[in-house]
């Protein structure tokens, strides 16, 4: 017979206030095996900590209850508390009448009623509860990143000083991702190249980080700190080591009009190309969807002027298996597609997005920094920006959240336009101007008092291309007009989505991602960069929209916890995994199909049955990769599987005591 | 194919083009137009109040007719087609405007939505492809410059009508060049043209047509179709020269070539 | 006061349309094609609903001026419908008195031998527009 102590929190009147807690003690009293009850206004402070302790040396206690909050909030606490006694951390239960109590009730005796009958309930589970220990699992040293933006390159920068070796695999021929498409950045204006590149050029060439361009994730095993990963190296067809980067082959490329990538389809592309001037590696990709030799067998000019011989046009996929401690999510964001807005007449040519403006504002941009009108090559005499396109829209072509950047980075554009030609007329359509952070709203007021910006609250209904302008209607709404008016180049300012992959990626890591696909973080305020999911990390707008800012900061925040992981030597296993009762087992492999863990396989084993040697084929539990979610126990259809800690009997009893 | 058939008050009389051009063209694509039998008038505007449930009886009667026979529902004013689709998505999604109106109706079976309610337009591009389309074609219509004019009631709302792309649609640019004509695309294809208000305010009416139109032969049209026949007699209020407006089936007619008064191909829809 | 919120909440219950949605982005005004030849425009039409004013919405020139074309209602980033509160204002507002003066049907006959080119698709609507 177990010797069990219950101790009842008030948390301040968070419980108090509705739970009657002296019936709740009284009530306890009475349960079976329970020799000693107590109650606190704070029991996870010091001074109640203490008191559990002191209880169970002077009542030689052999499981406690604590009747306070939700385990996922102190059961931790009051486990350590229990360790600094002689009694096993896991004859500790909680019972939850905070939230799963006080909390979603109003009526005071209900309420009570309930948190005794939790109470009941755990110390019903304490009786069957048996002192467990956790194991140890190793950890790899190594972390690997997923995109290669600036989320991810300032996270692996900050990991590899920190002395840990980091991987950067990143699809696109280049790393830099959206940041290095910028012109300049706000608030400061500075180039967005002149602080971007040096970073890239640091990975590049940092002992500590390999980067794997045009590549994705393959397959994803293991856990936290033990990770085994496959990437595939897509066939580049131009050999990493022996190009020189030289640039012959695309300047001989046939194939010079496929829609750039990189200029958002502004500007044109060869079918062997790298990305942009900067691009790392400065290694070019044969497109082979696009290119003569991979369509027709002819060509091969690249080929032929390539000094170094580093074109191969027999390459194939390389995969790569490598071992991680950690993984970094980082894969961005990308602009929603306007094909559904057709209001705003984006097929006309002088309607463009806001990321086709700044490669049209970038002095190494498709109009080489020159602002004009795609359709006649003229400079427009008057620019109609338009805020909020996809964003704060319930609609399904649309995303029901704020963007958060747009209000920026327009007031950026607006600037950067008044500042290089003062007579355009500009003009900005909004919803509300959103510019919280340090110096955003006077970056903004700046636009409009400094270089007299026009912001009309209001949107815009229609957009007509006239061929030699485009027409609007629009609204004021403070003027309560109807604007119906003529402007050159109209820019949207579009909605910005997760990429489309990182849904793919996410099952792949088990990470749990939100009906917009942006990561979901462990915590939003504690655990900001963790996901739910143990050795995977966040970084960047994969987790919401972000600016330049926060997403180096975030990162920062990210290598960190990363940095903290990949210290350790050994991580410290839960204790609650399957358990096997080898005499029940008759071998079906249910147990096996179900396991997300891959934890689960069967082996030919002796058997003494009462006293009958015979061999039979019964399941093995890999203690390392289970994770305790359970799947085998209610699968198991002889029952003998049982999970540690929450065994079927465990539960039989707490239901039991309820129903009492 | 045998669909059911809802006419409308109009084309029995000033559209008699609409409906006698559509019948014939139909018959040349295999396409069975039956009309519904002792059908009412839909009332040419959805009664948008969702306490309306008088004024939506018409309508349920003739998709309670086609869903008898098992049939979709073919309309081709586009008045038509929006009341009775809209009026069909209350009566699949809207459990009380379903509760009321059959309990008025007090009749055996409930009618729950089940009808597929589609355009002669829709028909064509579901059920024989506009790339079929092309095959039947006698006249092609070369050279001709064509602009659609959807107008409001066939596209929006586009979450119950379902019709096209509310803000860049194309279908009836994809008829046009199957028969062999040079659609035109301009961007007030999709504008309102005033609709009913034309009795009360003609004026007004012919300020917004005069846009539409402007629009049209900016952008190169010299003939403009539509679905409408209020669309059409708004369209005609103001006179513009090299710029007809007629109804699409006068075209498909005149591209599969068929005569134009040919009362035997009339009568083969009664006939089958 | 008692009956105007009684008003409000009838045009609710006969719209459908949730006003509190609207985050005044001003789209419906931008769309509308009749914005200019309102009284009360699209964007306002959820304000009069907010604070009860429903006898000036059932009294505005605008419930007359709605083509019903639902140009509002296919851009608004909110789902507000605002083509359906000016529908229910127009409905209250002919309920409680029909605008029989501006047709009957005895007149029909010499419309049409004034235009006998109207459709009988107009005659229709404007029976369902104007009149009870």
């Amino acid at each position: 017979m177990q010797k069990i102590g219950v101790f009842v929190c008030h948390c301040g009147t968070n419980i108090a206030g509705t739970v009657n807690i002296d019936e709740v003690v009284e009530n306890a009293k009475h349960e079976p095996g329970v020799k000693y009850v107590a109650e606190y206004p704070y029991m996870c402070s010091e001074a109640g900590q203490s008191m559990v302790q002191k209880a169970i040396d002077e009542h030689d206690l052999s499981g406690i209850v604590i009747s306070a909050c939700s385990p996922r909030m102190h059961e931790t606490t009051f486990r350590r508390a229990a360790a600094r006694t002689k009694l096993n951390p896991f004859m500790l239960e909680m019972a939850n009448i905070r939230e799963q109590c006080s909390w979603v009730h109003k009526d005071k005796e209900e309420a009570t009623n309930k948190a005794h009958a939790l109470t009941r309930a755990a110390i019903a589970k304490v009786h069957h509860n048996t002192p467990l220990f956790p194991g140890e699992s190793p950890v790899t040293k190594r972390a690997l990143v997923i995109g290669g933006g600036i989320a991810g390159v300032s996270c692996a920068l900050d990991i590899a000083e920190a002395g840990f070796v980091v991987d950067i695999v990143e699809s696109t021929p280049s790393i830099g991702g959206k940041m290095a498409q910028l012109d300049k950045t706000f608030p400061t204006l500075d180039c967005s190249a002149c602080i971007l590149t040096p970073k890239m050029v640091d990975a590049q060439f940092h002992e500590n980080i390999n980067i794997h361009t045009y590549s994705e994730i393959e397959s994803v095993e293991g856990f936290v700190g033990d990770f085994t990963i496959t990437i595939r190296k897509k066939a580049r067809s131009v050999d990493m080591k022996k190009c020189t980067g030289c640039g012959a082959c695309y300047d001989k490329c046939p194939i010079k009009k496929i829609p750039g990538e990189f200029d958002e389809g502004l500007g044109m592309r060869t079918a062997i190309y790298t990305p942009f001037a900067q691009a790392i590696p400065n290694v070019p990709v044969i497109d082979r969807e696009h290119c003569l030799k991979f369509k027709t067998g002819k060509c091969g000019l690249c080929e032929t002027v390539c000094a170094p011989d580093a074109i191969d046009f027999e390459q194939e996929d390389e995969l790569i298996t490598e071992k991680y401690g950690a993984v970094i999510i980082a894969t961005g964001i990308t602009p929603i597609s306007l094909d559904k807005f057709g209001e705003y007449a984006y097929t006309s040519p002088d309607v463009i997005t806001s990321l086709e403006f700044e490669r049209m504002t970038n002095a190494a941009g498709p109009t080489k920094g020159e602002l004009i009108r795609i359709s006649d090559k003229k400079k427009p005499k008057s620019i109609t920006f338009i805020q909020c396109v996809g964003s704060r829209d319930v609609a399904v072509r649309s995303k029901t959240y704020c963007s958060k950047i747009c209000c920026m980075y327009t007031a950026k554009h607006a600037m950067l336009v008044k500042d290089k030609y003062p007579d355009i007329e500009v003009n900005v359509f909004y919803i509300d101007v959103r510019t919280p952070g340090k110096n955003f709203d006077e970056f903004y007021r700046r636009a409009v008092e400094e270089y007299g910006v026009n912001y009309i609250k209001g949107q815009v209904g229609k957009v007509v291309d006239n061929g030699d302008s485009l027409w609007i209607q629009a609204v004021d709404m403070l003027d309560n007009k109807q604007i119906k008016t003529k402007t050159d180049l109209i820019v949207l300012a579009t909605a910005i989505e997760p990429v489309k992959s990182v849904r793919n990626i996410a099952g792949m890591l088990s990470a749990s991602i939100d009906t917009n696909n942006f990561m979901t973080e462990a915590h939003p305020k504690l655990k900001p960069v963790e996901s739910p999911t143990a050795g995977v990390f966040l970084a960047g707008a994969c987790q919401g929209p972000k600016d330049i800012p926060e997403t180096v900061a975030g990162a920062g925040a990210t290598a960190a916890k990363v940095i903290g992981l990949l210290a350790k030597d050994k991580l410290i296993t839960n204790p609650c995994i399957a358990d096997l009762d080898p005499y029940y087992c008759n071998g079906c492999s249910a147990c096996e199909k179900v396991c997300p863990y891959g934890a689960i396989s069967y082996e030919d084993t002796e058997i003494n049955d009462h006293g009958k040697k015979a061999i039979r084929r019964i399941a093995v539990i890999n203690k390392a990769l289970c994770q305790g979610c359970g799947a085998c126990v209610v699968t198991c259809p002889s029952g003998a599987m049982d999970l540690l800690g929450f065994s079927n009997r465990q539960i039989t009893a707490e239901v039991d005591a309820i129903c009492r | 194919m045998v669909f059911s058939y809802y006419p409308g008050c109009t084309l029995k009389t000033q559209a008699k083009e609409l409906d006698r051009l559509a019948r014939n063209s139909a018959k040349v694509l295999g396409i069975i137009l039956e009309e519904v039998e002792d059908w009412q008038c839909c009332g040419a505007v959805y009664p948008l109040g969702t306490d309306e449930i008088a004024t939506k009886l018409a309508s349920v009667r003739v998709l309670k007719e086609a869903a008898k026979k098992g049939q979709p529902l073919v309309t081709l004013c586009a008045a038509c087609t929006h009341v009775i689709k809209r009026v069909n998505d209350d009566m699949k999604n809207n459990g009380d405007i379903r509760r009321k109106v059959n309990k008025y109706m007090e009749e055996e079976a409930d009618y729950k939505g089940e009808t597929e309610v589609l355009h002669l337009i829709e028909v064509i591009n579901k059920y024989i492809g506009f790339d079929k389309l092309k095959e039947y074609v006698k006249n092609p219509l070369t050279g001709r410059k064509i602009g659609a004019y959807y107008g409001c009631m066939l596209l929006r709302p586009s979450s119950v009508m379902a019709f096209d792309d509310p803000e860049n649609p194309t279908i009836f640019e994809k008829f046009i060049k199957a028969l062999g004509a040079d659609p035109v695309i301009y961007p007030y294809r999709n504008e309102c043209c005033g609709g009913y208000i034309s009795l009360k305010e003609k004026d007004r009416v012919k300020e917004m047509v005069a846009t539409i139109k402007e629009n049209a032969k900016h952008n190169g049209a010299e003939q403009l179709i539509t679905a409408c026949p209020l669309c059409l007699y708004n369209l005609k209020q103001i006179s513009c020269r090299d710029l007809n407006i007629d109804y699409l089936t006068e075209i498909l007619a005149e591209a599969l070539g068929i005569t134009y008064n040919s009362e035997e191909e009339v009568s083969y829809a009664y006939s089958k | 006061m008692h009956i105007q919120n009684d008003y409000a909440d009838q045009i609710r219950l006969i719209s459908g349309s949730q006003d509190l949605k609207c985050m005044k982005c001003g789209r419906c005004s931008a769309s509308c094609p009749q914005y200019e030849e309102m009284d009360v425009r699209p964007h306002q039409f959820v304000s009069y609903l907010q604070r009860g004013d429903i006898d000036a919405l059932m009294d505005c020139e605008s419930i007359w001026k709605c083509l019903s074309c639902f140009a509002c209602v296919e851009r608004c980033p909110r789902d507000v419908k605002p083509a359906r509160l000016i529908e229910a204002a127009r409905l209250l507002r002919i309920r409680r008195q029909s605008d029989d003066e501006f047709i009957t049907p005895e007149q029909v006959p010499a419309l049409l031998e004034l235009d006998p080119d109207i459709p009988q698709q107009l005659l229709a609507s404007v029976f369902r527009k104007y009149v009870k």
